[in-house]
Protein backbone atom coordinates (compact mmCIF):
# COMPACT_ATOMS: atom_id res chain seq x y z
CA UNK A 1 0.00 0.00 0.00
CA UNK A 2 1.42 3.04 -1.16
CA UNK A 3 1.60 6.27 1.05
CA UNK A 4 -0.78 7.74 -1.49
CA UNK A 5 -3.31 5.04 -0.94
CA UNK A 6 -3.64 5.46 2.55
CA UNK A 7 -4.13 9.33 2.45
CA UNK A 8 -7.07 8.31 0.35
CA UNK A 9 -8.35 5.44 2.38
CA UNK A 10 -7.97 8.10 5.38
CA UNK A 11 -9.28 11.27 3.73
CA UNK A 12 -12.53 9.12 3.14
CA UNK A 13 -13.02 7.65 6.24
CA UNK A 14 -12.19 11.13 7.74
CA UNK A 15 -14.92 12.32 5.72
CA UNK A 16 -17.65 9.81 6.60
CA UNK A 17 -17.17 10.42 10.33
CA UNK A 18 -17.70 14.38 9.61
CA UNK A 19 -20.45 13.50 7.93
CA UNK A 20 -22.55 11.38 10.43
CA UNK A 21 -21.18 13.90 13.27
CA UNK A 22 -22.90 16.65 11.43
CA UNK A 23 -25.57 14.67 10.89
CA UNK A 24 -25.89 13.38 14.44
CA UNK A 25 -25.51 17.14 15.64
CA UNK A 26 -28.34 18.41 13.27
CA UNK A 27 -30.99 15.91 15.28
CA UNK A 28 -29.41 17.10 18.61
CA UNK A 29 -32.30 19.16 20.92
CA UNK A 30 -31.25 22.79 21.83
CA UNK A 31 -29.50 24.04 24.24
CA UNK A 32 -30.13 24.32 27.80
CA UNK A 33 -34.00 23.08 26.79
CA UNK A 34 -36.73 21.34 29.36
CA UNK A 35 -37.53 18.05 28.29
CA UNK A 36 -35.03 15.82 29.67
CA UNK A 37 -36.87 12.24 29.03
CA UNK A 38 -33.17 10.51 30.41
CA UNK A 39 -33.28 12.71 33.43
CA UNK A 40 -36.83 12.49 34.37
CA UNK A 41 -36.47 8.47 34.13
CA UNK A 42 -33.56 8.61 36.34
CA UNK A 43 -34.25 10.54 38.56
CA UNK A 44 -37.52 8.55 39.44
CA UNK A 45 -35.55 5.67 40.17
CA UNK A 46 -33.56 7.08 42.09
CA UNK A 47 -35.94 8.67 44.23
CA UNK A 48 -38.09 5.11 44.37
CA UNK A 49 -34.41 3.50 45.90
CA UNK A 50 -34.02 6.96 48.27
CA UNK A 51 -31.60 8.21 46.69
CA UNK A 52 -30.84 11.94 47.10
CA UNK A 53 -28.31 12.52 44.46
CA UNK A 54 -29.30 11.09 41.73
CA UNK A 55 -26.09 10.94 39.88
CA UNK A 56 -24.88 8.45 42.33
CA UNK A 57 -27.65 6.49 41.92
CA UNK A 58 -27.23 6.44 38.26
CA UNK A 59 -23.20 5.19 39.30
CA UNK A 60 -23.57 3.28 42.30
CA UNK A 61 -26.87 1.81 41.55
CA UNK A 62 -28.61 2.17 37.81
CA UNK A 63 -25.14 1.69 36.12
CA UNK A 64 -23.00 0.21 38.83
CA UNK A 65 -21.55 -2.50 36.26
CA UNK A 66 -20.18 0.56 34.45
CA UNK A 67 -18.68 2.00 38.03
CA UNK A 68 -16.80 -1.40 37.91
CA UNK A 69 -15.33 -1.25 34.63
CA UNK A 70 -13.95 2.09 35.17
CA UNK A 71 -12.64 1.02 38.44
CA UNK A 72 -10.69 -1.67 36.87
CA UNK A 73 -9.53 1.26 34.74
CA UNK A 74 -7.96 2.80 37.29
CA UNK A 75 -6.90 -0.12 38.98
CA UNK A 76 -5.58 -1.53 35.65
CA UNK A 77 -3.36 1.52 35.23
CA UNK A 78 -1.89 2.32 38.04
CA UNK A 79 -0.73 -1.76 38.35
CA UNK A 80 1.09 -0.80 35.05
CA UNK A 81 2.94 2.48 36.64
CA UNK A 82 3.48 0.00 39.54
CA UNK A 83 5.69 -2.48 37.07
CA UNK A 84 6.84 0.33 34.64
CA UNK A 85 8.11 3.18 37.39
CA UNK A 86 9.91 0.21 39.26
CA UNK A 87 13.57 0.50 40.01
CA UNK A 88 15.27 -1.64 37.39
CA UNK A 89 18.92 -2.98 38.33
CA UNK A 90 21.05 -0.21 36.71
CA UNK A 91 19.50 2.12 39.33
CA UNK A 92 19.86 3.14 42.91
CA UNK A 93 18.51 5.00 45.84
CA UNK A 94 19.90 7.47 46.74
CA UNK A 95 18.64 9.15 50.00
CA UNK A 96 16.82 12.29 49.63
CA UNK A 97 18.14 15.56 51.86
CA UNK A 98 15.79 17.44 53.73
CA UNK A 99 15.12 20.90 51.58
CA UNK A 100 14.46 23.93 53.11
CA UNK A 101 11.13 25.40 53.37
CA UNK A 102 9.81 28.59 53.10
CA UNK A 103 7.70 29.66 56.10
CA UNK A 104 4.53 30.67 54.72
CA UNK A 105 4.64 27.73 52.17
CA UNK A 106 5.28 25.47 55.42
CA UNK A 107 2.21 27.31 57.49
CA UNK A 108 -0.19 27.28 54.53
CA UNK A 109 0.51 23.16 53.85
CA UNK A 110 0.29 22.26 57.47
CA UNK A 111 -3.18 24.24 57.93
CA UNK A 112 -4.80 23.45 54.69
CA UNK A 113 -3.79 19.36 55.11
CA UNK A 114 -6.09 18.37 57.99
CA UNK A 115 -9.00 20.90 56.06
CA UNK A 116 -8.40 19.39 52.57
CA UNK A 117 -8.41 15.83 54.09
CA UNK A 118 -11.29 16.39 56.27
CA UNK A 119 -12.91 17.76 53.22
CA UNK A 120 -12.22 14.73 50.86
CA UNK A 121 -13.26 12.16 53.60
CA UNK A 122 -16.66 14.44 53.87
CA UNK A 123 -17.20 14.49 50.02
CA UNK A 124 -16.74 10.35 49.86
CA UNK A 125 -19.42 10.18 53.53
CA UNK A 126 -21.90 12.44 51.49
CA UNK A 127 -21.52 10.88 48.13
CA UNK A 128 -25.33 9.65 48.36
CA UNK A 129 -26.72 12.71 49.64
CA UNK A 130 -24.53 15.53 48.14
CA UNK A 131 -22.54 16.59 44.83
CA UNK A 132 -19.56 14.57 44.79
CA UNK A 133 -19.08 11.01 45.77
CA UNK A 134 -16.06 7.91 46.14
CA UNK A 135 -14.07 9.23 42.99
CA UNK A 136 -14.27 13.28 43.70
CA UNK A 137 -13.59 12.67 47.53
CA UNK A 138 -10.91 9.70 47.50
CA UNK A 139 -8.90 12.06 44.81
CA UNK A 140 -9.21 15.17 47.21
CA UNK A 141 -8.00 13.35 50.39
CA UNK A 142 -5.10 11.50 48.49
CA UNK A 143 -3.55 14.99 47.26
CA UNK A 144 -4.39 16.07 50.40
CA UNK A 145 -1.64 14.17 51.71
CA UNK A 146 0.73 15.07 49.34
CA UNK A 147 0.85 18.71 51.05
CA UNK A 148 3.23 17.29 53.77
CA UNK A 149 5.75 17.06 51.26
CA UNK A 150 5.24 20.79 50.46
CA UNK A 151 5.42 21.79 54.26
CA UNK A 152 8.02 19.66 55.25
CA UNK A 153 9.71 17.47 53.12
CA UNK A 154 9.51 13.59 51.56
CA UNK A 155 10.91 11.71 54.49
CA UNK A 156 8.11 13.28 56.71
CA UNK A 157 5.49 12.02 53.89
CA UNK A 158 7.29 8.56 53.38
CA UNK A 159 6.73 8.21 57.28
CA UNK A 160 3.12 8.79 57.16
CA UNK A 161 2.42 6.49 54.16
CA UNK A 162 3.71 2.93 54.08
CA UNK A 163 2.78 2.30 50.17
CA UNK A 164 2.74 -1.25 50.69
CA UNK A 165 -0.39 -0.58 53.02
CA UNK A 166 -1.95 1.34 50.40
CA UNK A 167 -1.46 -1.22 47.80
CA UNK A 168 -3.22 -3.58 49.99
CA UNK A 169 -5.62 -1.10 50.97
CA UNK A 170 -6.41 -0.31 46.69
CA UNK A 171 -7.15 -4.50 46.23
CA UNK A 172 -9.55 -4.51 49.54
CA UNK A 173 -11.47 -2.16 48.42
CA UNK A 174 -11.64 -3.09 44.19
CA UNK A 175 -12.25 -7.13 45.84
CA UNK A 176 -15.25 -5.11 48.01
CA UNK A 177 -16.94 -4.14 45.10
CA UNK A 178 -16.91 -7.42 43.62
CA UNK A 179 -18.15 -8.71 46.76
CA UNK A 180 -21.23 -6.57 47.13
CA UNK A 181 -21.88 -7.31 43.99
CA UNK A 182 -21.93 -11.05 44.04
CA UNK A 183 -24.06 -10.59 47.43
CA UNK A 184 -26.74 -8.84 45.46
CA UNK A 185 -26.43 -11.78 42.95
CA UNK A 186 -26.53 -14.57 45.36
CA UNK A 187 -28.84 -13.10 48.08
CA UNK A 188 -31.15 -10.53 45.29
CA UNK A 189 -31.73 -11.10 41.81
CA UNK A 190 -28.55 -9.66 39.93
CA UNK A 191 -24.74 -8.92 39.93
CA UNK A 192 -24.59 -5.80 41.75
CA UNK A 193 -28.76 -5.75 42.11
CA UNK A 194 -29.73 -3.26 45.03
CA UNK A 195 -32.71 -5.05 46.27
CA UNK A 196 -30.20 -6.80 49.03
CA UNK A 197 -30.55 -3.98 51.56
CA UNK A 198 -33.02 -1.82 53.09
CA UNK A 199 -33.09 1.77 51.59
CA UNK A 200 -33.38 3.37 54.73
CA UNK A 201 -34.78 7.16 55.39
CA UNK A 202 -34.49 9.53 52.68
CA UNK A 203 -31.67 11.86 52.75
CA UNK A 204 -29.69 10.43 55.77
CA UNK A 205 -26.06 8.68 55.32
CA UNK A 206 -27.13 5.35 55.32
CA UNK A 207 -29.83 5.83 52.93
CA UNK A 208 -29.93 4.37 49.22
CA UNK A 209 -29.47 0.64 49.85
CA UNK A 210 -25.98 -0.88 49.04
CA UNK A 211 -25.09 2.70 47.22
CA UNK A 212 -23.20 3.87 50.33
CA UNK A 213 -21.23 0.53 50.38
CA UNK A 214 -20.12 0.90 46.96
CA UNK A 215 -19.74 4.34 47.04
CA UNK A 216 -17.20 3.97 50.02
CA UNK A 217 -15.37 1.32 48.40
CA UNK A 218 -14.40 3.34 44.92
CA UNK A 219 -13.86 6.15 47.76
CA UNK A 220 -10.75 3.98 49.61
CA UNK A 221 -10.24 2.33 46.10
CA UNK A 222 -9.77 5.83 44.31
CA UNK A 223 -7.64 7.47 47.78
CA UNK A 224 -5.00 4.02 47.61
CA UNK A 225 -4.78 4.18 43.79
CA UNK A 226 -3.74 7.84 43.58
CA UNK A 227 -1.65 7.48 46.46
CA UNK A 228 0.24 4.63 45.41
CA UNK A 229 0.68 6.44 41.73
CA UNK A 230 1.63 9.93 42.97
CA UNK A 231 4.07 7.64 45.19
CA UNK A 232 5.61 6.29 42.01
CA UNK A 233 6.24 9.12 40.46
CA UNK A 234 7.72 10.95 43.69
CA UNK A 235 10.00 7.60 43.97
CA UNK A 236 10.96 7.96 40.18
CA UNK A 237 11.66 12.06 40.87
CA UNK A 238 13.25 12.57 44.18
CA UNK A 239 15.12 8.89 44.87
CA UNK A 240 15.60 7.26 42.03
CA UNK A 241 18.62 7.53 40.29
CA UNK A 242 20.46 5.84 37.26
CA UNK A 243 23.66 4.48 38.08
CA UNK A 244 27.30 5.96 36.79
CA UNK A 245 25.45 8.66 35.03
CA UNK A 246 24.53 6.88 31.79
CA UNK B 1 -27.08 29.84 24.62
CA UNK B 2 -28.24 33.25 25.82
CA UNK B 3 -27.86 33.18 29.72
CA UNK B 4 -24.10 35.22 29.48
CA UNK B 5 -22.89 33.59 32.38
CA UNK B 6 -22.10 30.72 30.16
CA UNK B 7 -21.08 32.77 27.43
CA UNK B 8 -18.55 34.35 29.72
CA UNK B 9 -17.04 30.93 31.53
CA UNK B 10 -17.13 29.30 27.84
CA UNK B 11 -14.84 32.07 26.45
CA UNK B 12 -12.54 32.01 29.84
CA UNK B 13 -12.04 28.43 29.13
CA UNK B 14 -11.17 28.37 25.04
CA UNK B 15 -8.69 31.61 26.39
CA UNK B 16 -7.48 29.51 29.22
CA UNK B 17 -7.09 26.39 26.65
CA UNK B 18 -5.01 28.64 23.59
CA UNK B 19 -2.86 29.70 26.40
CA UNK B 20 -1.72 26.10 27.55
CA UNK B 21 -1.37 25.35 23.91
CA UNK B 22 1.10 28.34 23.16
CA UNK B 23 3.30 28.29 26.21
CA UNK B 24 6.39 25.98 25.59
CA UNK B 25 7.82 25.72 28.83
CA UNK B 26 6.42 22.48 30.23
CA UNK B 27 6.85 23.71 33.90
CA UNK B 28 4.55 26.84 33.19
CA UNK B 29 2.41 24.79 31.13
CA UNK B 30 1.59 22.79 33.99
CA UNK B 31 0.48 25.50 35.77
CA UNK B 32 -1.52 26.82 33.20
CA UNK B 33 -3.44 23.24 33.10
CA UNK B 34 -4.22 23.74 36.28
CA UNK B 35 -6.01 27.12 35.73
CA UNK B 36 -7.49 25.99 33.17
CA UNK B 37 -8.65 22.55 35.30
CA UNK B 38 -10.58 25.70 37.75
CA UNK B 39 -12.14 27.49 34.73
CA UNK B 40 -13.58 23.97 33.30
CA UNK B 41 -14.97 22.77 36.68
CA UNK B 42 -16.47 26.76 36.51
CA UNK B 43 -18.05 26.30 33.58
CA UNK B 44 -19.82 22.71 35.04
CA UNK B 45 -20.62 24.67 37.45
CA UNK B 46 -22.69 27.34 35.33
CA UNK B 47 -24.07 24.14 33.51
CA UNK B 48 -25.33 22.71 36.74
CA UNK B 49 -23.06 19.85 36.56
CA UNK B 50 -21.41 19.95 40.52
CA UNK B 51 -20.56 16.31 40.05
CA UNK B 52 -18.05 16.93 36.84
CA UNK B 53 -16.91 19.76 38.35
CA UNK B 54 -15.55 18.23 41.69
CA UNK B 55 -14.03 15.74 39.30
CA UNK B 56 -12.24 18.08 36.82
CA UNK B 57 -11.37 20.35 40.59
CA UNK B 58 -9.61 17.12 41.80
CA UNK B 59 -8.21 15.48 38.94
CA UNK B 60 -7.80 18.40 36.07
CA UNK B 61 -6.15 20.77 38.94
CA UNK B 62 -4.29 19.14 41.65
CA UNK B 63 -3.49 16.03 40.01
CA UNK B 64 -2.16 16.03 36.71
CA UNK B 65 -0.45 19.29 37.07
CA UNK B 66 1.21 17.46 39.93
CA UNK B 67 2.35 14.48 37.88
CA UNK B 68 3.49 16.88 35.08
CA UNK B 69 5.80 18.65 37.62
CA UNK B 70 7.34 15.46 38.93
CA UNK B 71 8.08 14.16 35.31
CA UNK B 72 9.76 17.51 34.51
CA UNK B 73 11.55 16.85 37.21
CA UNK B 74 12.68 13.59 36.82
CA UNK B 75 13.42 14.44 32.77
CA UNK B 76 15.31 17.75 33.88
CA UNK B 77 17.90 15.33 36.93
CA UNK B 78 18.68 13.15 33.99
CA UNK B 79 19.32 15.57 31.89
CA UNK B 80 21.92 17.41 34.54
CA UNK B 81 23.43 14.75 35.42
CA UNK B 82 24.56 13.25 31.89
CA UNK B 83 26.19 16.90 31.68
CA UNK B 84 27.77 16.30 35.09
CA UNK B 85 29.10 12.94 33.56
CA UNK B 86 30.55 14.45 30.39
Amino acid sequence: MTRRVRLWILAVGGAGLAALLVAACLELPGFGGTSHPYGDRAVRASLARRTANTIASINFDQRAFDTLGEMSILFASVLGTVVLLRQTRDERRAKPEPAYVALPVRRYALIVLPVALLTGLYVIAHGQLSPGGGFQGGVVAATALHLLYLGADYRALERIRPVGLYEVGDALAASAYLVTGLAGLIGGAAFLANTLLPYGTFNTLSSGGTVPLLNAAIGMEVACAVVVLLARFLDQAVEIEQEGGT
Amino acid sequence: MDDPLIVVTLLLVAACATAAVAVRDPERQALVLAVLGTTLAVLFTVLQAPDVALSQLAVGSALTPLLLLLSVRKVRRRGRKKDKAR
